[in-house]
């Protein structure tokens, strides 16, 4: 039997392409004072998540230990160690929302994906994540999908998101 | 000649259609043969009418909202843009009631202009407060800023005068000027709507501080759950840098000033101005004891002015106006005008714009029409998750800093959230401190552990579990979480969880099972 590839990304030290990328991505941010949230932030939007990998390389660039890196990336909700589904979908959670029907969309998508929030679904076709206020507050409830923000949204509205993104129903 | 249409280019909008109605009209208007101009303003706030689309005629502009793709067709055949006869057609906007009783000042040319042409920002009064800041001494600026009693427009309404004059007090080579855009209030979103449809308001007030403190540098921390605002904002610096207005030497002044636009990254508590900077530092965002204050000693331990992105929008005007004129708007120890956010449950729902000093009962009513539901209003929450739930009882409430504290209540960023009378106060309390849990940055004990112990509580009183003891038990730990907590996350959560019990402890009785 061929040997399996270890799945966990912590433990896939980076390709020598990566390796080029990401310090195409630190070098010339590195001089900028509080370049951390800025370098972390331009990693995600290459690699759709901060490879753990990254973190010495990154520690080094800045002069600071991978524990203060480490300690940034597990800090902050939007950053994530493992890459997230094909679609990422996030719903508001916050009160204005809730005043709109938040909680039946919530368990519309527990029930229909089959999973909790900071979850993908098994086929890797969606990532469900809360999220605490859009801004859109008086034409909620919200939710954003891949990036775009959605308004006023009943569940039959949410249920036509979820096929766009090929959730079985 | 070509018909104007305006299609807002602004989150809320969007979210409602607006990208797919401007392609509509685009397509619609060719296949007829209609040749028009199509400009994507920022948005109005008349929300509830988003996608609010506008016809320019001699008269004014003509509106007609809210507009879906299915409807374009329909006023196309009524003869749009001449479709005043249509029934989605609104007459003049700026004669809509809404509107026209509203007193505008940072608002005013949102929803009006192109958001990044510097021409009609001209055209519209932009540049005229930084032209002043510029031939005024410092001094004279920090004192019209006083004078006109502006306080903080993020929540602590402190006074703005006071700390720019501490920062201008500083006699040290390297300040700075930090915008604090990290608008995570749910039911607010006056900041984001700024960035979307006046970012060079922004642009100029934060100039304006600089020249007043001798700051040459300026961050706006805005959060990543506005990647639009981001991408205005971006634009609308490059364009400024370009005609002179940022860069080595302001308009031609011999001043440095420059703005760079940092990105959060969805954490609430980054909204506390000493944990916003650290996270500026590219720290975890934990919050500082105090002092130092940051005017003395923030960002990178150097002088810093920290305000919210209202505050900094106010300025212009009162450069402009002059102090008085400023003062003269307002209500007792709240000076000025405040954009006032109605959302969650509500009719019209948007953004009111009014000087302080107007009830809670005319917002909700004469503005916002009642609940969307067409059902009785419960409970309002106002100034964000850490407000206070008012009942109806205290709707007459005027808005002004005070009369809310008066209540054990706050204004906070200005926002309003509307509930019917479906509401759940246990569940809403139960939230406050769920909440609380997932943001606390974990520095001090009582909200880092007591939000996690106070969700376990209200648990307990929902299933009736012992509820005189939980009950009592709440109370305390509320008590314990408001005076030792480290900032406001901790301190006011008890807020929202204190009222929910005080107005509606008809919700915490024990219940039957289901």
């Amino acid at each position: 039997m061929k040997p399996v590839a270890k799945s966990s990304s912590a433990s896939n030290p980076l390709d020598a392409d990566m390796h080029l990328r990401l310090e195409g991505i630190i070098t010339p941010m590195a001089a900028m004072p509080g370049a951390l949230l800025p370098i972390l932030h331009a990693v995600q939007d290459a690699f759709g998540h901060v490879p753990p990998a990254c973190v010495p390389l990154i520690a080094n660039a800045l002069n600071l230990s991978r524990a203060e890196v480490h300690g940034v990336i597990s800090f902050y909700h939007d950053f994530r160690s493992t890459p997230p589904g094909r679609h990422v979908l996030k719903l508001c959670r916050a009160e204005a929302c809730q005043a709109r029907g938040a909680r039946e969309l919530e368990a519309q998508l527990v029930s229909r994906l089959g999973i909790g929030f900071h979850e993908t679904t098994a086929d890797g076709s969606i990532t469900l994540e809360p999220v605490y206020c859009l801004g859109n507050c008086a034409c909620a409830p919200t939710a954003m999908l891949d990036g775009t923000v959605h308004g006023r949204l009943s569940t039959e509205r949410m249920a036509s998101l979820l096929d766009s993104c090929g959730v079985k129903k | 000649m070509s018909v104007r249409v305006y299609v807002p280019r602004d989150t809320s909008a969007l979210a409602c259609g607006a990208d797919e109605v401007a392609a509509a009209i685009n397509a619609e208007a060719s296949r007829r043969g209609i040749t028009i101009e199509l400009v994507r303003n920022g948005s109005r706030g008349l929300c509830w009418l988003e996608p609010l689309v506008e016809v320019e005629t001699t008269e004014g502009r003509i509106g007609f909202g809210p507009v879906s793709v299915d409807t374009v067709g329909e006023l196309f055949d009524a003869g749009f843009p001449n479709a005043n006869s249509h029934a989605l057609s609104l007459g003049l906007v700026e004669d809509l009631a809404w509107l026209k009783k509203q007193q505008r000042v940072c608002f005013s040319r949102n929803g009006i202009i192109d958001p990044i042409s510097l021409e009609d920002f001209e055209a519209h009064g932009g540049w005229q407060g930084a032209r002043r800041a510029l031939a005024m001494r410092p001094q004279d600026i920090v004192s019209a800023v006083t004078e006109s009693g502006l306080r903080g427009r993020g929540g602590a309404a402190f006074p703005c005068g006071i700390k720019w004059q501490t920062v201008h007090d500083q006699l040290v080579a390297q300040k700075f000027i930090v915008c604090n855009a990290d608008e995570g209030d749910s039911g607010t979103f006056s900041d984001r709507m700024i960035l979307e449809g006046d970012p060079y308001r922004l642009i100029e007030g934060m100039l304006i501080a600089g020249l007043a403190c001798g700051a040459n540098q300026g961050f706006v921390y805005l959060r990543s759950e506005y990647p639009l605002a981001r991408q205005i904002f971006v634009q609308a610096l490059e364009r400024a840098r370009e005609a002179g207005w940022l860069g080595t030497n302001v308009a031609d002044s011999g001043r440095a000033f420059d703005i760079d636009l940092r990105i959060g990254a969805g954490a609430y508590i980054c909204g506390e101005e000493t944990s916003l900077l650290e996270s500026l530092e590219g720290k975890r965002g934990q919050v500082r004891f105090k002092p130092p204050l940051p005017a003395i000693k923030g960002l990178f331990g150097q002088p810093t002015v920290i305000n919210n992105l209202i505050t900094l929008a106010s300025v212009p005007d009162i450069l402009v106006n002059g102090a008085e004129w400023y003062r003269d708007l307002g209500y007792g120890r709240s000076r000025g005008t405040l954009p006032i956010q109605l959302t969650g449950n509500i009719r019209c729902g948007g953004l009111v714009e009014l000087g302080f000093g107007v009830s809670l009962r005319e917002l909700l009513y004469d503005y916002g029409g009642g609940s969307a539901s067409g059902r009785p209003i419960r409970a309002v929450q106002v100034g964000g998750p850490l407000g206070a739930y008012l009942p109806e009882s205290q709707f007459d409430t005027l808005i002004d800093y005070e009369a809310f504290a008066a209540i054990d209540a706050m204004l906070g960023h200005g926002g309003i959230v509307v509930f019917d009378d479906t509401v759940d106060m246990t569940e809403q309390a139960r939230f406050a401190m769920e909440f609380c849990a997932i943001e606390s940055c974990g520095k001090c004990t009582p909200c880092r552990i007591g939000s996690r112990r106070g969700v376990e509580v209200i648990e307990r009183l929902r299933q009736g579990v012992d509820a005189a003891a939980n009950r009592a038990l709440l109370e305390s730990l509320c008590d314990t979480m408001q005076h030792g907590s480290l900032c406001a996350l901790g301190g006011l959560t008890p807020l929202p969880v204190k009222s929910a019990l005080a107005h509606f402890s008809e919700d915490f009785q024990p219940r039957p099972p289901a």
